[in-house]
């Protein structure tokens, strides 16, 4: 689903100011379009609090929502109150605990599918473009077939088989299902750096086939990868709160977002609304602030714009 | 056009069957590592072994290759094409064929996915033109702020939070009130009515398209700025043409190639959708069929119905195809 998000949004921003300096390096501009862009302080402020809730969780909530005595039954669905903001879950449990304990759940897979894609997809991506002929012919039919299922249903239909999912079965389908966008965006930025005069001159020179492509075809092609793996982040934290809201995803006792909008669900229509509005808004949030990122990334990184 | 439709047929068809083994690799690959589905039904007490041997011949499962890790199983993968061809897409646990549950709930999927698709395209497009017009204007800020916000939004989230406040919150009053008319509270409902087949499937159908309407604004918007600054824009203008004949003629149709390639790509994603909204709504659908067939465990439902989607969407993508180049000359001369 992040597909076009890459492809967009770029003619927006033709009115980029002349190069004030002549000798920067294309990251240095990259670090001086950034620098200048509101959104980006925002959202990077926004993702470095969610990345800190994922990892030390302890420090935005004393306790954790699994731990001993920590949920009592009398405090089930209580309303949000001064002292308690966020009110307490359907088993009595913190909201607010609940929700900084589930970020990392959410934050952990998408960082890892992500990681995972960007690997196969960089990986594939290169030789298909740079190699071309016969490997491109394989790796892009490939590509084709992979995109033929439907990205949920087909993450449902094996997650439904595994009896028990934890972050690793989780991982490892999102990941089958979402290298093929980076791949197919990676062959085309190769296909294009490749035919630069540099990768000309380099050749000349005498350098070999793995020294072009570590110098120069993937650092001068990485940059649309980047962007899409920002906005994939988000992407893969919706996908994951999907298909744990389906019932294919993490399974209780595991605290998510996914599983405490489940439970809202109903309870909302019965009028506990902040049983599902608050782990919502967490979700939205979350989601919002990699899309932006990645939106100030391309902003700064589209060469379009300069 | 006809040698361009001819071709894409014949590129069809690996496609079709590649994306069919994927799904019989991956799920053979999955019951080779964690066991049959059948074991699974049962939890920790065990039925006698006749019985799993009877279910398991019943849905397919007594195949030995299945039991051999690593191995495709290309006969069974042979077997399952000819029964998919003779529309044969298994029995739920329950005995009731896949293909007919499909049957009878597919026109409710369709009517809501038709909801979806009209209004993602009709305001999406709209929305992007009126931006794409007024670049950097106010209506251009806020269609690029609220569609960004609208991306944001998981179908799930969105679902939810709109059958609480504006199917029961706003909806509820409407539907009691004496002088609202009655088609404005159906219009807000929480859940499906088979009394309105088409009105209680807007709100759902609104949420289901909500995405893909920001997808499809932004993309018009990008790609009509884009094209308004082209040569032939300024040609037509300096031939004298109206403005009106300008946009609406020269550039929108040339604009509009990016978001029909989009629509094509969307079916999936409504696919997908149908099940999250179908499952909050209520919605007697397709989708909903695997919502509730994940909860009951029913592994021979899930496989089916998404093979069958698969097959939907794929077809859906070849039809986008083929309509794209009637839209656009270029592809047909490729």
């Amino acid at each position: 689903m992040s597909d076009f998000l890459a492809a967009q949004d770029s003619a927006g921003h033709e009115h980029a100011q002349p190069r004030s300096d002549q000798n920067r390096s294309l990251w240095g501009d990259v670090r001086y379009e950034l620098m200048r862009n509101p959104v980006f302080w925002v959202s990077s402020v926004l993702v470095l609090v969610i990345l800190s809730m994922a990892f030390a969780p302890q420090l935005w909530a004393e306790t954790s929502p699994t731990a001993r005595g920590a949920c009592r039954l009398e405090n089930a669905r209580v309303e949000p109150s001064a002292a308690h903001p966020f009110g307490y879950t359907n088993a009595g449990c913190d909201m607010w605990s609940s929700l900084v304990y589930g970020t990392g759940k959410s934050v952990i897979v998408a960082i890892l599918v992500t990681i995972g894609t960007v690997i196969v997809g960089v990986t594939l991506g290169t030789v298909a473009g740079y190699v071309g002929g016969f490997a491109d012919t394989v790796i892009s039919r490939v590509t084709d077939i992979f995109f033929g299922l439907p990205f949920i249903l087909g993450a449902l239909v094996f997650l439904a088989i595994f009896p028990d999912r934890n972050v690793w079965t989780l991982t490892a389908v999102l990941t089958m299902f979402g290298w093929t966008s980076l791949t197919r965006v990676m062959r085309g930025s190769v296909i294009s750096t490749k035919q630069k005069d540099y990768v000309d001159a380099a050749r000349a020179l005498g350098a070999t086939n793995f020294f072009i492509i570590r110098k120069h075809i993937l650092a001068n092609s990485i940059a649309p990868v980047i962007v899409l793996a920002t906005i994939g982040l988000g992407a893969y934290i919706s996908a994951e709160a999907t298909l744990t809201f389906l019932g294919v995803g993490y399974q209780r006792p595991t605290v998510s977002w996914g599983l405490l909008v489940a439970e809202g669900q109903n309870l909302a229509l019965a009028g506990f609304w902040h049983l599902l509005v608050l782990p919502c808004a967490f979700i939205v949030v979350t989601v919002l602030s990699f899309i932006l990122l990645g939106d100030a990334l391309r902003d700064a990184l589209d060469p379009r714009a300069r | 056009m006809g040698r361009y439709v001819a071709r894409r047929l014949v590129q069809f068809i690996p496609v079709i069957l590649g994306t069919l083994f994927l799904l019989h690799v991956l799920s053979v690959l999955t019951i080779q590592i964690v066991g049959d589905p059948v074991r699974a039904l049962f939890g920790e007490n065990a039925p006698p072994e006749a019985i799993l041997e009877q279910l398991r011949a019943n849905y397919n499962l007594d195949d030995d290759c299945l039991e051999q890790t690593g191995n495709p199983c290309v006969r069974l993968f042979v077997d399952r094409l000819a029964q998919y061809a003779s529309g044969d897409f298994g029995i739920n646990f329950r005995g009731r064929s896949v293909a007919e549950l499909f049957v009878e709930r597919f026109p409710v999927t369709v009517r809501l996915t038709v909801i979806a698709l009209v209004f993602e395209t009709v305001v999406g497009i709209f929305l992007g033109v009126m931006a794409g017009l007024r670049k950097d204007k106010l209506v251009d800020n806020f269609v690029r702020f609220s569609t960004v916000l609208l991306i944001a939004f998981p179908v799930f989230v969105f679902g939810t939070l709109a059958q609480l406040f504006i199917g029961l919150e706003l909806g509820l009053p409407l539907r009691d009130s004496e002088r609202a008319p009655e088609w404005l509270g159906q219009m807000l409902t929480v859940t499906y009515n088979p009394e309105f087949p088409w009105l209680s499937l807007m709100l759902p159908g609104l949420v289901l398209g909500a995405f893909s309407l920001a997808a499809i604004a932004r993309l018009t918007r990008t790609s009509l700025i884009e094209n308004l600054r082209s040569d032939y824009v300024r040609t037509a203008r300096a031939k004298g043409l109206t403005s009106s004949r300008t946009v609406g003629v020269h550039t929108l149709r040339n604009s509009l190639i990016p978001v029909v390639t989009y629509i094509g790509i969307d079916i999936g994603l409504l696919l997908g959708g149908a099940l999250v909204t179908e499952g909050i709504f209520n919605i007697p659908g397709v989708g909903q069929l695997v919502f509730l067939a994940i909860q009951a465990n029913d592994t021979p439902v899930i496989l089916g119905v998404v093979t069958i989607l698969t097959v939907v969407f794929l077809v859906a993508n070849l039809l986008v195809d083929i309509l794209y180049a009637a839209l656009d000359p270029r592809i047909r001369y490729e």
